[in-house]
């Protein structure tokens, strides 16, 4: 066995190899550099662990079930499936195992204003739903493309009393929405703490987010036990910046006989700007704070993607997904639309749980391993979010139905 | 030989004058009438020309700069067409260049030969966004390039230590940002910039310029009186942006840069 540990803690500057880092204008340093300090020093604090827990616990509701899908490995006629149940959250996904603790690392930094971007909205309503908890500000930045097709977490958001600005540049979507929180950051870092949703962008946040997602994995690993008295031969989870598949992934790194299989969005299919599948069609390359592979044309400019599922519609990769892939830890694969919305509707109809999008396209993978394994494999899939802010676009996608006129 | 940059600094220290830096987007509106308004800059006496490489997304830079970029990408701007610009301007001018980038376009060109291209078509420094000098020291592919100078950026919350670790990485000029925030015109000057630049002139014997959010003649002089240079970007922009459908873009640009010279040479 090596002896080298497949998971080492990034350097100080963040890097995972040659990924991570901090590419960040200097008006942004001093904040990062002090939300790292502040971060190690609540890591090291017993008392800041004990909140956390007991928010999780009692707010947040984990830990969350690992639900055996009897019906759904069944009719794939391969490998046990579980699935661990991130959609039972308060507030339907696993980014609010982030947004509650760094919410509680605001506090300590006395910040009174939180920024935040998102997607898909669900790490906007994790957001919107801490800041109304715990009495913050909230302004949370939205591509207006995005704010159509997730309608309802719009609405959310504002009730739970956050403002919610539109991007209206570029495409719209969630790199967009980056950039705008980024922008206010800088110009706001007095006041001001981002919860950036993903295992994304600057150091220390790609290592930050994974920590506090690996509640995920840990649960996971201590449930499987339990039920099968074995560890999984599968992890599988859907990647766009890569939180949720990260958070389960990571306390199993030492496991070696647990492969990893994350899976990006494939769109249309992988032609450039139909596509989010980085691992497939992208390059190295460095955006927003971060070294990763990335979408870009030959002139360095990002290019467009397009997934059905708006929190996978992403032109970067979290950098430890980069780093693992690199060591050979973790494999990737892509779903495209239409294979994400099939596995939407088998696992709706044959276990009663509705997916996310994002989290059909973790689904769509398992579809094609769980046969692939045989009767003796066993899978966890994370099962990151659940599907009701997708009702109106998977109604129309699969019904041709407007259900909200 | 010297480079560009430090004969210019030297001169103007010899003048006591500051310099006036102009900022505009490489291929706004177009390549040719991005010449053009380089050629009306140099006429309208600016002493440092800031060329902004056009990137998807410009973090670090406000509506108008980000308009500017989309509107050169739009028109089919390159990192390649960016540096044959600066080779046609460089026929007429010995006006000092830096690029103003962010990694990912030269990153993608490849770091090394971005610099040496840049460098062989006639431009004197890089400004570097989002590559702080710590990415810098320890990325091997991106081991300085020494062809051209490395401006470095101080922020007003850039602690003193971290200032004098900056400093010694840069060459040229120190660009201190006047205020927490993107690029765009403001009606009012930061507070406190006299003091910073003093504290920043403390820690090294370059030049310090000062920048954002610096749009009309009043302000350019306060900073010439302040500092060794005196950076106007959005409001430039803004002004090629109104105009660029116009057939006398450049006199426009001349006619609106002329005065804020005028005003920076007046102290």
């Amino acid at each position: 066995m090596s002896n080298i540990t497949p998971h080492p803690q990034p350097d100080a500057l963040g890097h995972f190899g040659t990924y991570g880092g901090m590419f960040v204008p200097e008006t942004l340093m001093a904040a990062l550099t002090e939300l790292a300090a502040e971060y190690e020093r609540a890591k090291q604090d017993p008392l800041f662990k004990e909140e956390l827990d007991f928010m999780l616990r009692e707010y947040v509701g984990r830990p969350t079930p690992l639900t055996f899908a009897e019906r759904w490995s069944e009719e794939l006629g391969g490998a046990r499936i579980y699935l661990k149940r991130e959609d039972l959250l308060h507030t339907g996904a696993h980014k609010i195992n982030n947004a509650m603790g760094q919410i509680l690392l605001a506090k300590r930094l006395g910040k009174d204003r939180i920024i935040a971007e998102t997607g898909a909205g669900q790490h906007g309503v994790a957001t919107a739903t801490v800041c109304a908890r715990f009495g913050f500000k909230c302004v949370i930045y939205m591509g207006e493309v995005d704010m159509e097709r997730q309608a309802l977490n719009v609405a959310r958001m504002r009730f739970l009393g956050a403002e919610v600005c539109a991007v209206t540049a570029g495409q719209r979507t969630l790199k967009e929405a980056v950039n705008e929180a980024m922008r206010d950051w800088v110009t706001n870092v007095g006041t001001t703490h981002y919860i950036l949703g993903s295992a994304l962008g600057s150091h220390p946040y790609p290592m930050m987010v994974r920590d506090f997602q690996r509640v995920i994995g840990e649960e996971a690993r201590r449930q499987i036990l339990e039920r099968e008295q074995r560890l999984p031969d599968y992890l599988v989870a859907c990647v766009g910046g890569g939180s949720n598949a990260i958070g389960l992934f990571h306390p199993f790194l030492d496991d070696k006989s647990v492969k990893m299989l994350g899976v990006e969005a494939g769109g249309r299919g992988i032609r450039r700007g139909e596509h989010a599948a980085r691992f497939e069609g992208g390059k190295l390359g460095v955006l927003q704070g971060t070294k990763t592979w990335l979408l870009a044309d030959d002139d360095g400019q990002i290019e467009l993607t397009h997934s059905v599922s708006a929190g996978l519609d992403y032109a970067a990769v979290g950098p430890e997904h980069a780093f693992l892939k690199d060591i050979g830890r973790t494999e990737y694969s892509y779903a495209t639309d239409a294979e994400a919305l099939e596995a939407f509707q088998e696992v709706s109809l044959i276990e009663g749980i509705i997916p996310a999008l994002e989290t059909a396209h973790g689904l769509a993978g398992v579809r094609k391993l769980a046969p692939e394994l045989g009767k003796d494999g066993l899978i966890i899939c994370n099962f990151s979010g659940r599907g009701d802010k997708d009702v109106a676009q998977a109604a129309k996608a699969i019904f041709g139905e407007d259900v909200f006129g | 030989m010297q480079n560009r940059i430090e004969q210019m600094f030297e001169k103007l220290r010899t003048e006591k004058k500051a310099a006036f830096i102009a900022y505009v987007c490489s291929g706004d509106p177009d390549t040719e009438r991005s010449l053009e308004v380089m050629h009306a800059l140099a006429r309208a006496g600016v002493d440092l020309i800031e060329t902004g490489v056009p990137f998807s997304d410009p973090v670090a830079d406000g509506i108008a700069n980000q308009m500017a970029a989309s509107r050169a990408l739009n028109s089919g701007a390159s990192v390649k067409k960016t540096l044959a610009t600066i080779k046609r301007f460089r026929e007429k001018s010995e006006i000092p260049i830096v690029l103003f980038t962010y990694l990912n376009p030269i990153y993608s060109y490849g770091f090394k030969r971005f610099h040496e291209d840049a460098a062989a078509a006639g431009a004197d420094g890089i400004l570097n966004l989002d590559l702080p000098p710590d990415e810098e020291e320890i990325n091997e592919e991106l081991l300085q390039a020494n062809m051209l100078l490395n401006i470095r950026i101080i922020a007003p919350n850039t602690p003193a230590e971290r200032i004098a670790k900056i400093v010694k990485s840069g060459a040229g000029f120190i660009y201190y940002i006047s205020r927490e925030g993107v690029t765009g015109e403001r009606s009012e000057l930061a507070s406190g910039i006299s003091r910073q630049v003093t504290d920043i002139k403390s820690h090294t014997s370059l030049p310090v310029v000062v920048g954002f959010g610096i749009s009309t003649p009043e302000h350019s002089a306060a900073v010439a009186g302040m500092a060794d240079g005196v950076v106007v970007g959005s409001a430039i922009v803004n002004t090629v942006a109104k105009h660029s459908l116009s057939a006398d873009l450049a006199d426009r640009v001349y006619n609106f840069v002329k005065p804020l010279v005028d005003a920076t040479k007046s102290v």
